[in-house]
């Protein structure tokens, strides 16, 4: 695993440390809840105890005559701003306007009633039990199905359903179905997941100067946080800036700043103090946007050569009542034909509104269209009697057959799913595994073996905020390199990956390269972490960048040292002339002279060593590619799951740095495995989220994660720097690796019940059943 | 509301408060003496992110009350590396092993391996891993930290 990497550089393909190492192991890092603003105020929420209902009254009187608080407020207070919450992409939201806080009326357990703003938050929770509210209580939808036969969620409108999308009809597709020599139909019935970033959200919101403001928030690029929130109270975007320099993790949850933030700075600009609101982990569970819950059904429709005719899919969303984006499935719809040969498809995907909690994103909001066609894939080849190796083998695309198009028409040029799990199967022996599990099996042992493929759309640009990114890059006279990326890390690494590429081609050492990020008002806009593609577009800027910084140097050393450009090389810090190893300077003598002494420049050239550069990819989507296995073995007394193997084998181009790159591949296997195995976020039937702590949400621990082995395919993509994203591919194809490898083990009692999470009960119950029948 | 007097030592400094009887160990670290380090994920003990050593051991500061830290040696993740900057072995071990992402949780994984591996000792491997099952973290699958603490554990080269 440590061998050469395709494309390795001094740097780039080298496992080199994290420089954000330093400070976050010795407690020096920077998180929102660190920083303080002299007399902040300390905020916290009065919220709903129903899940629907009138509000018949709130008293307010107790808690503002608490000693220590300083306004305790509601929609009407805060009425004056207006404010309006846009969506990701920074449009209106569709139907019922989101607003920070609720007025008369509350849509779910943990919806916000009122605003406390105290001296410290022990003043401000007291005071929020000193809040009375009388409610009409209603009878709340919880599910899809209660959504589609229930009242509306929101008064005033129709219906429940929010958004609704679909292929365009196909009047022969159904005959497919008819005609086929195999149909196969499977359902996943996605439980809803907390993302449980292991910082919670957060703010401290400062108004400052001539109505501006001054925002430290936990997000996923600080661009689009002050964009949000320059047009949720419809300021000139001049006004905000955002500040976020570590932020503990975002997978999604931390996209847009959401209600409770934009009700903490609605306080602050009401009080005109600064104000601090830090969510603790009850609120997390209970009231941050959670996410996944929905369901798909799966029909495959096959030759009797086991070759795919037509895929037909029926999704539904609960996007409860305040969604961060309506979501029907535009991105299931877009990828569920994934790496295979398709040349029929059909998909309908519905939103709909329930009194839950809103739908949020979690890192690959779209991964149920690998997590459905791989599960009915297996089951497919069970009913089929063919090898699920085989049977992927027959359907795959090859290298021949690309570039193409997927049935939707988007296009899919340099994928490798052959060869990965080509790669794959070198790894892990298929028929001595089979002899193992048959022996076992004897034995009353339930050993299973699941493999699954997948293609991830990386770097997608089209769709604002998905657009650019931009490097600017100065080399500072000291010969020092600071560059402003327009980038955003929750544990990403960039401070490290991007500056390896920087020194990479600026000739110049790590050490002597900083990045930065943190800081609206800095760099230029980017979506930050959003979509894998941080590497992909903004290692492509700061690549053309530092190009554009050797040629300005290489013609300022030519005309001072009178040299021929093309004879100047920068290595290492140092500036020299092929053949004549006298003439080499520093980088710091180039740069002083760039910035200060004129004189001695090429006539007419701008004075200085900085750059920008912009750079928007070619492609519309980047694909990376991978194909993992895993073995498990399932306790038939207690039902545990327990992974045996797990081994990946992913193509993400041109590696930065290895070590990072399994890192993100190993963090999204782990989640991965809490979808399957152990998270749950669970509401009873008047609709009380009941997993409020981590003892009843149950994240994966070190006990539940094996040791993962990891192989890689380096395919350089066209993009500059040959770049494909890897932030989102461990969960996507995780999920149905794990799944199916407990398929396999449990196919002798049957199949697995549709809904996740797989736990002990479940499984055992499937044991039972069959074993008494 | 009740206010107490309380002495203790926190890495190796003296300090002398007044502080109310409800106020968490962990708040008070953070707030009044300004080790925010102290990383308070979830407040209910489940975690490991609020992790410092009181008096030799391992503790989570979210479920001690200041009060009950009166007179006690507190070493919180600011007062683990040396004066200069070096990093301590566990650090350093975390840092080769890419054993952080995000590095919220940190804080209370370097504390916990410190505090079982303070002085000579290099316990097993099983006793490290079964004490890391009280960590949660939720970017790196702990693939890192075990094979942090395989070069900290017995049978690691020293």
């Amino acid at each position: 695993m440590n061998g050469p990497i395709s494309g390795a550089g001094r740097y780039v393909g080298q496992r080199i440390l994290r420089k954000e190492d330093q400070r976050l192991l010795t407690g020096r890092g920077t998180f929102v809840d660190d920083v303080s603003v002299p007399g902040v105020l300390h905020a916290a929420f009065v919220r709903s105890q129903i899940a629907r209902g009138r509000i018949k009254s709130v008293d307010l009187s107790e808690a503002r005559a608490l000693k220590g608080v300083r306004a305790v407020m509601t929609a009407a207070d805060l009425g004056e701003f207006n404010v309006k919450l846009s969506n990701m992409h920074m449009h209106e939201q569709p139907g019922t306007p989101t607003r920070p806080l609720s007025e008369g009326y509350v849509s779910y357990v943990g919806d916000l009633i009122a605003i406390v703003v105290a001296e410290s938050r022990y003043i401000a929770e007291d005071a929020v039990a000193m809040v009375w509210v009388e409610y009409e209580e209603e009878d709340p939808l919880i599910t899809v199905s209660d959504a589609m036969e229930g009242p509306p969620v929101h008064p005033g409108t129709e219906n429940n359903l929010l958004m609704q999308i679909g292929t365009p009809p196909n009047p022969d597709f159904d005959a497919i179905f008819e005609k086929a020599a195999h149909v196969v139909t499977g359902t996943v019935a996605h439980q809803r997941i907390a993302q449980s970033t292991m910082e919670t959200r957060g703010v401290v919101s400062n108004p400052t100067g001539n109505a501006e403001l001054t925002v430290h928030i936990g997000c996923q690029s600080p661009h689009v946080a002050a964009g949000a929130i320059a047009l949720a109270f419809d300021m000139p975007q001049t006004k905000v800036r955002v500040i976020a320099k570590d932020v503990g993790g975002g997978f999604g949850l931390k996209a847009q700043p959401w209600r409770e933030e934009i009700a903490a700075i609605a306080a602050s600009l009401a009080l005109r103090w600064p104000v601090k609101w830090i969510e603790d982990r009850f609120e997390a569970l209970t009231s941050s946007n959670a996410a996944r819950e929905s369901d798909i059904t799966l029909r495959l429709a096959f030759d009797e050569d086991a070759k795919l005719l037509a895929l037909d899919a029926d999704y539904n969303s609960n996007n409860g009542a305040y969604p961060h984006m309506p979501d029907a499935g535009m991105p299931i719809m877009m990828f569920l034909t994934g790496p295979y040969r398709v040349p029929a498809y059909r998909f309908r995907g519905r939103a709909w509104h329930t009194n839950t909690v809103g739908l949020g994103g979690y890192r690959a909001p779209w991964a149920i269209e690998a997590l459905v066609r791989e599960s009915v894939l297996d089951k497919a080849a069970r009913q089929m009697g063919i090898d699920a190796v085989e049977l992927r083998r027959r359907n795959l695309l090859t290298a021949a057959e690309l570039p193409t198009r997927t049935p939707l028409g988007l296009p899919i040029d340099d994928i490798t799913p052959i060869e990965c799990l080509d790669q794959l199967l070198t790894k892990i022996d298929v028929a001595a595994f089979r002899a193992e599990q048959a022996e076992a099996r004897k034995q009353g042992r339930y050993l299973g073996l699941g493999i699954a493929s997948y293609i991830e759309p990386t770097a997608m640009v089209g769709v604002y905020p998905l657009w650019s990114d931009s490097a600017q890059i100065r080399i500072e006279a000291t010969g020092k390199v600071i560059a402003n990326l327009s980038t955003h890390s929750q544990g990403h690494g960039i401070e490290t990956t991007h500056a390896q590429i920087i020194a990479d081609h600026l000739g110049v050492p790590i050490e002597d390269v900083a990045i930065f990020q943190e800081d609206s008002t800095r760099s230029g806009f980017g979506a930050g972490a959003a979509g894998s593609r941080q590497a992909v577009i903004a290692g492509a800027a700061v690549i053309r960048a530092s190009r554009m910084l050797v040629e300005k140097i290489k013609l300022i050393a030519a005309h001072a040292l009178n040299a021929n450009p093309d004879d100047i090389t920068v290595e290492n810090g140092q500036v020299r002339v092929a053949g004549a190893e006298e003439m080499t300077r520093s980088l710091s003598e180039i740069a002083m002279l760039s910035y200060g002494d004129v004189k001695r420049l090429p006539l007419g050239m701008e004075a200085g060593l900085e750059t920008h550069y912009r750079y928007t990819p070619e492609s519309m989507m980047t694909h990376a590619t991978a194909s993992h296995a895993c073995v498990v073995d399932v306790d038939p007394v207690t039902g545990f799951v327990t992974i045996k193997r797990w081994i990946s084998s992913e193509d993400c181009g041109v590696q930065i740095n290895p070590a990072i790159v399994e890192g993100q591949i190993a963090g999204g296997v782990a989640q991965a495995i809490g979808v399957v195995l152990h998270e749950e976020y669970t509401i009873d039937e008047r609709g009380n989220p009941t997993a409020v702590t981590f003892k009843d949400y149950h994240l994966p621990a070190i006990s539940d994660v094996p040791t993962f082995e990891y192989t890689h395919i380096c395919t350089p993509a066209k993009g500059e720097g040959g770049f494909r994203g890897v932030g989102e591919g461990g969960i996507i194809i995780g999920a149905p690796t794990l799944l199916n490898a407990i398929a396999d083990a449990m196919s002798p009692f049957g199949t697995l019940p549709d809904k996740l999470p797989m736990t002990p009960t479940k499984l055992l119950e499937l044991m039972s059943k069959e074993s008494a029948a | 509301m009740s206010e107490h007097h309380i002495r203790l030592t926190v890495n190796g400094r003296p300090f002398d408060r007044t502080v109310e009887g409800r106020l968490t160990l962990g708040d008070f670290l953070r707030e009044e003496l300004g080790h925010t380090g102290v990383h308070l994920a979830c407040e209910h003990g489940v975690c490991g992110s609020c992790t410092i050593i009181m008096d030799g051991l391992a503790v989570r500061s979210c479920l001690l009350f200041a009060v009950q830290a009166d007179g006690a040696e507190i070493t919180t993740v600011e007062g683990v590396a040396a004066p200069d900057g070096t990093l301590s072995p566990v650090q350093q071990a975390m840092r080769d092993c890419h054993a952080l992402q995000c590095g919220f949780c940190t804080p209370g994984v370097v504390m916990t391996l410190t505090s079982l591996t303070q002085g000579d000792e290099k316990p097993e491997e099983a006793t490290l891993l079964k004490a890391m099952s009280g960590h949660l973290c939720r970017c790196t699958g702990y693939q890192g930290i075990r094979k942090a603490i395989s070069k900290l554990a017995e049978g690691a080269p020293a």
